[in-house]
């Protein structure tokens, strides 16, 4: 029995516990994007375009776009692996009873984590229409920033679930909103280019995956892709969500098989 | 040391169980036959969930050797899993979800195919009398009702073993009388049990055979009634007394009319054949407890015995 048919089975508990709530989250992922390019591409656009010339007569919106759907899929990725993960552990404990059955501690995190990377490719699909429906797409390469946007999101769910296995209590996850997350959302290049960062903000701005993400989407939605940065930025997130997955891998064990 | 059915199904040797410098198990051994009821007896802190998480290959062995269905948990792990139903003593029902819901994606975790788990998923909550709360989330139930949902689940896959720890803990008396008929039940079915209990009443009603456990060993092996005549007498007489009459020393009291004495704090046992004889002769000699009571000898005499402490402190 190969790893994957394993890993099915708590994808399919995840799938089906999802179906209770699964109407509010499509609301909310057709919701966020209006509200967020409305706000931002439009409204804020409209000063931006007046007073800077982005490269190539760019509009903001279509700037901005892009990077907004990687920025959600990252927020997204975080507190699906954070709460829900140590509540499997700890608290509702749906992690022990899959134990006590043929599942191993990997199949559970590879289930867990394929529920939480279709989450996002939802969303993300979702969000990319909505940008299509603002007119903010100039190529079909833009296809492709779904499935970068699933991979911005598991550079996050899969070191984060690994932090979460690890964790005794909830406590850390809102200061990893508070001083990872949310720093990461607005200084990542999501709403300016990270050229305008102080130097060394800069440099940290260029290791955090999101930046690496909003640059890749944004290069697909506006057809300005480059093969080799594009490979760049597509290895950087694998070389984070392979660390994450051994990660996850060792704390899961660690925490559900003692 | 293979029992009269065979080759044991789950078979320890020297079994260790360490975490850090404490020794939860501490060499022990014993052998689970086919269609037996076995027990691990013990106040809490002796090491029964130890060795259940063993034996469900949640745990990995420190030391020694343990063998379940003649496979190495370290190595078979999926496949032992596959062939235990497991009731653990903490809940890990889905709160969100339907009773029935619970089982049958219970069933999806082995592997069984979705058409065939709502009909067992419906034999499940009949025999465990839940068939009209199928279709009600989990959270309301009482927990007795969680309790038989989490032996209907855990019998989702035909186990060879169901290893229930402590299965009754937590409950009222009349709930745990419902779910040892189920128990009971299934033993009569031929379902092999292993189960871990702190409650004498409980081990002496389920299990053919058991062990005593304290401080991480066993001290002590065999059917409640071999332990009870091995290591107690047939009856006790209680003894209560009131502030400032209990008598210091019992020797002169009891010579002759109990094989042993055991002074507790809240009272004194007599141990002896005919309690009753026992009872009209200290009364002769002249002592006076505030209350005499004469009963059969229990599990909690001989762990007293044994250990020189009660079960359940």
């Amino acid at each position: 029995m190969t790893s994957l048919t394993l890993a099915a089975r708590p994808l399919e508990f995840f799938l089906t516990q999802y179906r209770r709530v699964w109407r509010g989250t499509a609301v909310t992922s057709v919701v966020t994007p209006i509200v967020y390019l409305l706000a931002l591409g439009v409204g804020l656009g409209v000063f931006v375009d007046r007073s800077t010339d982005l490269a190539e007569g760019i509009s903001y919106l279509e700037f901005v776009a892009p990077g907004l759907m990687a920025a959600t899929a990252m927020q997204l990725a975080t507190f699906e692996s954070s709460w829900p993960v140590l509540s499997a552990i700890k608290w509702d404990r749906q992690y022990h009873a899959m134990l006590a059955t043929p599942l191993r501690a990997g199949d559970v995190l590879l289930g867990h984590q394929a529920f939480i990377a279709g989450r996002i490719l939802m969303t993300a699909t979702v969000y990319l229409g909505v940008i299509a429906a603002f007119g903010a797409i100039a190529s079909p390469t833009a296809i492709l920033a779904i499935p970068v946007t699933v991979l911005v999101g598991l550079s996050f769910s899969l070191p984060i679930a690994a932090w979460a296995a690890h964790s005794e209590s909830e406590a850390s996850f809102v200061a990893i909103f508070r001083f990872l997350i949310l720093p990461m959302f607005l200084f990542s290049g999501t709403f300016f280019p990270i050229a305008n960062l102080p130097a060394p903000l800069e440099v940290i701005a260029y290791l955090t995956p999101l930046w690496h993400g909003v640059t890749l989407c944004r290069d697909l939605t506006l057809g300005d892709v480059q093969l080799w940065s594009a490979l760049a930025h597509l290895g950087y997130l694998l070389v984070v969500c392979a660390v994450g997955f051994a990660l996850a891998r060792t704390t899961y064990r660690r925490r559900l098989v003692v | 040391m293979a029992g009269p059915n065979g080759h044991p199904l789950i078979q320890a040797r020297k079994l260790v169980k360490r975490f850090g410098d404490f020794t939860a198990v501490d060499a022990i051994d014993f052998d689970l036959q086919r269609g037996e009821a076995f027990g691990f007896l013990g106040p809490n802190g002796a090491g029964k969930t130890s060795t259940m998480r063993m034996i469900g290959c949640v745990s990995p062995v420190s030391d020694g050797s343990l063998s379940v269905f003649g496979l190495d948990p370290a190595r078979d792990g999926v496949e032992i899993r596959a062939r235990l139903g497991v009731v653990p003593q903490q809940d890990t029902l889905d709160m969100e979800l339907t009773v029935r819901e619970n089982i049958v994606i219970y069933g999806r975790y082995f592997g069984l195919p979705r058409k065939d788990l709502g009909m067992r998923a419906d034999e499940l909550l009949e025999f465990v009398e839940l068939t009209e709360r199928a279709d009600d989330k989990v959270e309301p139930l009482s927990g007795g009702m969680k309790r038989r949902l989490t032996i209907a689940r855990s019998l989702v896959n035909n186990p060879e073993v169901m290893l229930l720890d402590e299965p009754t803990t937590g409950l009222d008396p009349q709930a745990r009388h419902v779910v040892w008929d189920r128990l009971y039940r299934l033993k009569r079915e031929g379902v092999t049990l292993l189960l871990t209990t702190h409650y004498m009443d409980e081990a002496e009603q389920l299990c053919d055979r058991l062990v005593v456990m304290d401080k991480g060993r066993i001290v002590a092996e065999g059917s409640p009634r071999d332990l009870i005549e091995r290591y107690s007498t047939r009856e006790v007489v209680e003894l209560r007394f009131d502030d400032g009459h209990r008598p210091d020393d019992f020797g002169y009291w009891t010579d002759g009319l109990a094989s042993r004495v055991e002074s507790l704090p809240d009272r004194v046992l007599l141990y002896t054949d005919d309690g009753d004889a026992a009872s009209h002769g200290i009364h002769e000699r002249g002592l006076t407890p505030e209350s005499v009571l004469v009963r059969r000898s229990t599990l909690e005499d001989v762990f007293l015995h044994l250990t020189g402490r009660s079960l359940v402190e």
